[in-house]
């Protein structure tokens, strides 16, 4: 049969259901996921090989990958329920990148090795610092209106 | 290790991230020549772990150590498969943005690599 439409396919409108974990959510997820195999893999060589020189920076590491495993379990689970798990962890997460970071430069001599979130996460582009800022807008997003 | 490689990777990488970003610009999924470029990048790393793997057993030693520097290189390796999957779970350019963050984070492990190594010395 003749099919004249030249749209859609591809460029239907997507999330239907606009779960947290769709469109844009997809992609904070991943980054999430990133985040998480990054810190939780640093922490772990570091603590395990060498915890004796930067005890304290280590922990903040292993705490800042719990933080992520726990926001990127509740982005994949979505519902209600994770959806307001996961914005308190962002609120916790922007929370303790900015004490950590303002910890580090204040008092650089507690720590002789860096943090994930040393410098507000200079380390790593300045990304721990603007994905909990965008998770919750993502997430208050969420609970406004069910589709972006 | 294999300074040529590593420069030829990130950029290959970089230049997925600039096709799948421009398809995202366009408001597109990800589509077959996007998942062949995939592939080609995700080839390169492989190889990259072998010719990583042949330097440590022939005794040369990366300045961070060996472990750190084979986590490395299957993190690379890793990389653009893992977001190709979720583009494929997502067929919207949410899906392309999520691979141009992969080959970036691809292209950052390269930088790190070289590190890792110890730069250029030790071939």
């Amino acid at each position: 049969m003749p099919e004249p439409t030249t749209v859609d396919v591809e460029t239907a409108p997507a999330p239907r259901r606009g779960g947290i974990n769709t469109g844009p959510g997809k992609l904070l997820v991943t980054l999430y996921g990133i985040f998480t195999v990054g810190a939780a893999s640093r922490s772990a060589v570091q603590l395990s090989t060498r915890f004796h020189e930067a005890p304290l920076a280590y922990i903040l590491s292993a705490v800042a990958a719990v933080v992520y495993a726990f926001i990127t379990l509740s982005l994949v689970r979505g519902g209600e329920g994770a959806r307001k798990a996961a914005l308190t962890c962002c609120a916790l997460e922007l929370a303790g990148v900015l004490a950590v970071g303002t910890w580090t430069l204040v008092e650089p001599s507690a720590f002789p090795d860096a943090t994930v979130w040393s410098d507000y996460g200079m380390g790593y582009l300045f990304i721990p610092v603007f994905l909990p800022l965008t998770g919750l807008w993502w997430l208050r997003r969420g609970h406004r209106e069910p589709r972006p | 290790m294999l300074t040529p490689l590593t420069v030829t990777l990130a950029v290959a990488a970089l230049l997925l991230a600039a096709w799948c970003g421009w398809a995202a610009y366009r408001d597109q999924p990800t589509k077959d020549w996007h998942f062949i470029g995939m592939a080609v990048v995700t080839l390169l790393a492989l190889v990259q772990l072998v010719v990583g793997i042949v330097q440590l057993a022939q005794g040369r030693d990366p300045a961070d150590g060996a472990v750190i520097f084979i986590s490395y290189l299957i993190g690379v390796v890793a990389c653009v498969p893992v977001v190709g999957l979720v583009s494929l779970t997502e067929r919207t350019k949410w899906g392309s943005l999520t691979v141009v963050a992969g080959a970036v984070v691809l292209a950052v492990l390269q930088v790190r690599l070289y590190d890792i190594w110890g730069g250029g010395t030790g071939a």
